[in-house]
């Protein structure tokens, strides 16, 4: 029974625990489908890591308990396991093209509520956030339109309602 | 600029960052350290040199001086220092570090690193020494500044000690080391580190269950390991007692040996891949199993799918990424093993329900009939000494003298049989390669342990290529007068490697004959240490009672058959009902199957 898991971990910002981390995962075999980091406090003493992982219930329990056991990690939260949540991903996608499909283009990114942020005569820039499947069908859909790069900082994602995660 | 440096090292508050890492080390109450001296920890050779309250131990390799800290904590319960130099002075320090983190060894490595100014500019002995042991070590830090010191070294003594133990390494700058800061005494033990908080207590509601489980148990079995060890000598006295409260079966791990003591009639040896039959067919066969910090390794489970298939399952760890890592459990308890013996104990006997009396009984019959194959019977016949024999001999040769004994090995079929023929009473006095089986680890464990303990016997039962590998530490033997005894089983063959060879590869026994070996007495007069030579059975005894009876360093070679092998075993990819019990059941072997032969 393999599973997706979003894991949020609370770490100190300091020097080596992003590699901590990624070796944990490379080392003991994990897989890992997108991974974000970022200061978090005001003091950027805080950073949060936000993994998505996918492996069977008995694989996503050990490496819940391997990232707690990192010294400079104060929290680990499955948030697939815990409840409902949000999950966003930033992606900026560039189509080129003339034309036709250039008009098509723009239509639907507006269905998808991409934003252009940037635009030449033969080209579009466009911003978009969402869910990975969004994300993943709008890339679909501008394929034959001229897409030509795509780049995604793997999801960032939070508990709805009430439940948080401190230190 | 010097003269603002001048000015800031006569402040009272400021010393050079050397001065404190000392005084941090004292304040963690180390006594002492082992090292090797090189350009980038100077500073802190020449603060050593100008006190009196720490003991450098030189040791002749880097790694010797990991096994010798690690033999010195194993032995004590103490956090074991290394002092070593950058580059290949840290690259040495590598295989000691990982040995100890799989076999969790407190252990606090200090590495010196080319200046901060330097770092990442491929600078003379400059080796990325967090990079490379980041995986080698439970934390490790690289500290850039003086004023960091203090607190990263308290802490890293606390991090190497608790939860479960290892080893941490922090790394020093040369500048960090010369420049002055303020000292900062270690924190107060009740402040909490800011993350990392290992439970220490069990649940309660979790013991209530195990207690449950186990008192409704027809065939229950303790299975402890080296948690037990770690946890310190109380727990092996809790662990004592609940068996003996229960009336169950106890077997230990390779690391856990001396938790329970040997001689006593609950006792079902060691279990895993050279493991007792009795203890292995009582795992098998078990329909309750009370894990007390083991972490269901390979070498003791078999084939995983085929473990202890008819039991329910207890696991408590410290670790909790131990429990359900391998074996799916149906109690998990997250603590100490002293706090989970101490609570089981209380739970035990508040828990109205009667044990299963009749039940264990038959199951005390069942395994009276497996123990009644004497699976660890040899027959010593003839002048050549059989390998159990020598250290059947060592055994209770040492046991007459009454002193206390630490024993140590070195990897291969030597150490199998020390755990299998050396009874232990009492836990710290085993020290082996159980996690890592690391050849060269048997002589500076010894070493670090003699040190703890100037008035114990400690002997290193080695093979003849493991001592090898670690040899130039008689020289430091020699220089403190460290009177560690070295049992060489000279089978003149890497015996476990061409066990296997025998088993797996039909015979061709590539690369694992010892040739063109050193004269082992010659090579101890060389050492300026006692050399013995047993050649027969009836030289054995005198051997190892000269070696007993000197008080200085000893090699004794002690010439052994060629091509015995350690039975029981269990062959890699079978279950614990599969063991081939003797050389007669071997060609049985012939069935391992491809998927097992893959299986180191
Ligand atoms: C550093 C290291 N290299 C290789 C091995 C693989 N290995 C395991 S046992 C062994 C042979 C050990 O021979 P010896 O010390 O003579 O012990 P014996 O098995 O003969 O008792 C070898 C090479 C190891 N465990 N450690
Ligand atoms: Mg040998």
């Amino acid at each position: 029974m393999q599973r997706v898991a979003t894991i949020a971990v609370l770490v100190d910002n300091e020097a080596g625990v992003l590699a901590r981390v990624i070796g944990l995962f490379s080392g003991r075999g994990y897989n890992i489908d997108s991974l974000t980091v970022a200061p978090v406090d005001e003091s950027g003493k805080l950073s949060r890591i936000t993994v998505v992982t996918s492996g069977t219930d008995m694989v996503i329990e050990q490496i819940k308990a391997q990232l707690d056991r990192l010294v400079p990690v104060h929290k680990v939260s499955d948030l697939t396991l815990e409840g409902p949540h949000v999950t966003r991903e930033l992606a900026l996608i560039k189509v080129i093209g003339r034309g036709e499909n250039r008009v098509e283009a723009l239509r639907l990114a507006d269905a998808f509520r991409a934003r252009v942020v940037d635009a030449t005569t033969e080209s579009f820039v466009f911003e978009m956030t969402g869910n990975a499947e969004k994300i993943d069908a709008f890339c679909a859909l501008m394929k034959p339109l001229g897409l030509t790069e795509v780049c995604r900082t793997g999801a960032v994602a939070m508990a709805r309602g009430t439940r948080h995660m401190s230190a | 600029m010097s003269a603002t440096h001048h000015e800031a090292s006569t402040q009272p508050d400021l010393r050079p960052g050397a001065e404190i890492v000392l005084r941090a080390l004292k304040d963690q109450g180390v006594e002492v350290i082992f090292g090797y001296p090189g350009g980038a920890v100077l500073p802190i050779y020449d603060a050593l040199y100008q006190q009196n309250a720490i003991r450098h131990i030189l040791v002749r390799h880097e790694q010797a001086a990991v096994h010798a800290a690690e033999g010195y904590a194993r032995s004590t319960g103490k956090v074991g220092v290394v002092l070593v130099t950058s580059g290949p002075g840290a690259t040495n320090a590598v295989t000691g570090l990982v040995d100890a983190l799989m076999d969790s060894i407190p252990i606090v490595c200090l590495t010196g690193q080319v200046p901060t100014h330097l770092i990442g500019n491929d600078a003379f002995q400059e080796a990325d020494t967090t990079g490379i042991t980041r995986p080698a070590t439970k934390h490790n830090y690289l500290v850039k500044r003086s004023e960091d010191l203090a607190r990263v070294i308290h802490e890293a003594f606390y991090v190497a000690r608790s939860g479960r133990p290892g080893p941490v390494l922090i790394d020093l700058p040369k500048d960090i080391l010369i420049k002055p800061a303020p000292y900062m005494e270690p924190p107060p033990p009740e402040v909490p580190h800011r993350s990392y908080r290992p439970q220490i207590v069990p649940d309660r509601e979790q013991i209530r269950r195990a207690v449950q489980l186990l008192k409704a148990a027809r065939r229950p079995i303790v299975y402890s390991g080296g948690g037990v060890i770690n946890s310190g000598p109380q727990a092996s006295e809790l662990l004592t007692e609940f068996v003996r409260l229960t009336g169950f079966p106890c077997t230990n791990t390779l690391m856990g040996l001396g938790a329970f003591p040997a001689s006593d009639p609950q006792f079902l040896g060691m279990l895993g891949m050279h493991g007792t039959y009795e203890a292995n067919m009582a795992m098998w066969q078990c329909d309750v199993m009370f894990n007390i910090g083991a972490r269901f390794d390979d070498r003791v489970t078999g084939r995983l799918d085929a473990f202890s298939p008819h039991s329910r399952k207890i696991h408590a760890d410290i670790d909790p990424s131990s429990i359900n890592k391998n074996v799916k459990v149906d109690v998990p308890i997250v603590g100490d093993a002293k706090h989970v013996l101490a609570a089981m104990i209380e739970a035990w006997r508040e828990d109205p329900t009667p044990p299963q009396k009749e039940a264990l009984v038959s199951w005390w019959r069942q395994i009276d009939e497996w123990r009644s194959i004497r699976c660890l019977a040899y027959r010593q016949e003839g002048p050549i000494i059989k390998p159990q024999h020598a250290v059947k001999r060592l055994f209770e040769i040492t046991r007459e003298t009454g002193r206390d004994v630490i024993i140590s090995t070195e990897v291969g079929q030597h150490q199998m049989w020390a755990a299998q023929y050396f009874g232990f009473e009492k836990p710290n006095r085993w020290l082996t390669s159980g996690g890592l089986g690391t050849m060269g680890y048997g002589l500076p464990a010894a070493m670090g342990a003699q040190i703890a303990h100037p008035h114990a016997l400690c002997i290193d039962v080695a093979g003849e290529a493991s001592i090898l590998m670690n040899i130039q530490e008689m020289s430091t033997l020699a220089q403190y007068r460290l009177p560690v005894k070295v049992f060489i089983l000279n089978n003149e063959y890497m015996g476990m490697v061409r066990q296997w060879q025998e088993l797996l590869h039909g015979g061709r026994y590539s690369e694992s004959y010892s040739a063109a070996l050193p004269d082992f007495v010659k090579l101890a007069e060389s050492f300026h240490a006692k050399g013995l030579r047993a050649r027969t059975v009836d030289q054995l005894d005198d051997v190892i009672r000269e070696m007993i009876a000197h008080d200085g360093p000893v090699i004794a070679d002690i010439c052994v058959a060629k091509e015995e092998n350690c039975f029981p075993m269990i062959p890699s990819g079978a279950a614990h009902n599969e063991m081939i019990l003797g050389p007669d059941q071997e060609k049985n072997a012939a069935a391992v199957t491809d998927e097992g032969k893959v299986l180191v």
